[in-house]
């Protein structure tokens, strides 16, 4: 028995050095991360709950088909949103890559990689800008559904309502991602980094902005692909 | 300070990155070409397995991200469970709620002949550029109209 008592004692945390060998801000971020899955969660799965409930749904490759600049007509699904995809992984690589930096203390390293990021972003929200606008100009909005069923029959408003609450939930998470790494990116440029001597916090705006490259992987799957 | 301290345990750096990134561009391609390979299908065995391919290549894209990008992999045992075993909820969240959406389908068809009767009967399609916001705002009455006609 007393082997048992001697081994808990040494695994539980008396106080201290964290027994996660993480900082506060990093569990912190994680926890918040996980409570936003619930919610990421919540959404798609009540999307799925009413799509399994509803009979016909409409066809996500003729909703989707149009592309920036190409004549009226062109069907080219999945076209368009696997470029936004792209966009959000190359983005996430980058974020990678400037944590990585930042662990060297490469503070060029990092600017460069942050401004990568950003732009990835500002290019993902643009698609998705111009998805919406495009979207809306074809009639679909909340509340409203142009678009038939896959069979031909008459559709709910359900499939645009979700689309846009959800791909609106996600942008809004995209939007407040490159805000932090803006606001990172200054840090940096103000040597905020260099003086506290570590780039932690590059690595809590990382994980932000990877949990949003997470989410549409998701999200991407469930509105275009499923 | 810290810095040293905490973040013994990386990855192999550069290396790991371009791994998991060609990783996370080979599943994705494949992804997108299950996605073309289903345009048009019928709806049967085959379009459903291949649904269940492209949820699995979305999961592993996720065990990637998370694993790698967001470097959980690399952290302590018990720091992974705290965030891992609440996310397992997961698991009976969609097997409950996707049961639930399956039965009140079940259910309606059974039980309301006006909700079956509706999702047999075919409309037509309205006119590109027709759904504007003076008559397109309400696609169900537009719907009715179009039915009434049958």
């Amino acid at each position: 028995m007393s082997t048992t008592t001697t081994a808990t004692t040494g695994k539980l945390w008396g106080g201290g050095k964290s027994p996660f060998n993480v900082e506060y801000g990093k569990l912190m971020m994680w926890y918040f991360l996980m409570s936003d899955a619930f919610t990421f969660g919540a959404f798609l799965i009540s999307y799925g709950t009413i799509r399994f409930s509803t009979n016909g749904w409409p066809d996500p490759n003729e909703v989707f088909r149009s592309f920036p600049f190409a004549p009226e007509g062109v069907h080219a699904p999945l076209v368009f949103v696997s470029i936004m995809t792209f966009i959000l992984i190359i983005s996430s690589v980058t974020m990678v890559l400037a944590v990585h930096a930042g662990h060297k203390m490469d503070k060029k390293g990092v600017v460069r990689n942050l401004i990568w990021t950003i732009i990835g972003g500002l290019a993902f929200l643009g698609c998705q800008a111009w998805e919406w606008t495009h979207l809306f100009h074809e009639g679909a909005w909340w509340g409203s559904n142009p678009f038939l069923n896959a069979d031909g029959t008459a559709s709910s408003t359900n499939f645009t309502n979700y689309f846009f609450t959800i791909t609106g939930f996600h942008g809004f998470h995209v939007f407040s991602g490159v805000v932090i790494n803006i606001v990172m990116l200054i840090m940096t440029l103000m040597d905020k980094f260099e003086q506290r001597g570590h780039y932690l916090m590059i690595e809590k705006a990382g994980l932000y902005w990877h949990f949003v490259d997470l989410v549409w992987v998701f999200v991407f799957t469930c509105f275009y692909l499923l | 300070m810290s810095h040293s301290t905490t973040h013994e345990t990386h990855g192999n750096g550069t290396s790991e990155i371009k791994k998991v990134t060609i990783i996370l561009t080979v599943l994705t391609i494949v992804e997108l070409a299950l996605g073309f390979w289903m345009i048009g299908m019928e709806h049967d065995g085959l379009r459903n397995a291949i649904k269940g391919a492209i949820v699995i290549l979305m999961l592993a894209k996720a065990f990637y991200i998370v694993g790698y990008f967001m470097h959980l992999k690399h952290e302590i045992r018990n720091m992974i469970m705290t965030i891992v075993v609440p996310l397992a909820l997961f698991v009976w969240f969609i097997i409950a709620f996707l049961y639930d959406g399956n039965s009140f389908r079940n259910l309606r068809n059974t039980y309301d002949p006006h909700y079956r009767e509706q999702s047999t009967i075919k409309v037509e399609k309205k006119e590109h550029g027709a759904a504007t916001h003076g008559a397109g705002e309400k696609p169900a009455e537009n719907k009715g109209a179009v039915e009434s006609k049958h």
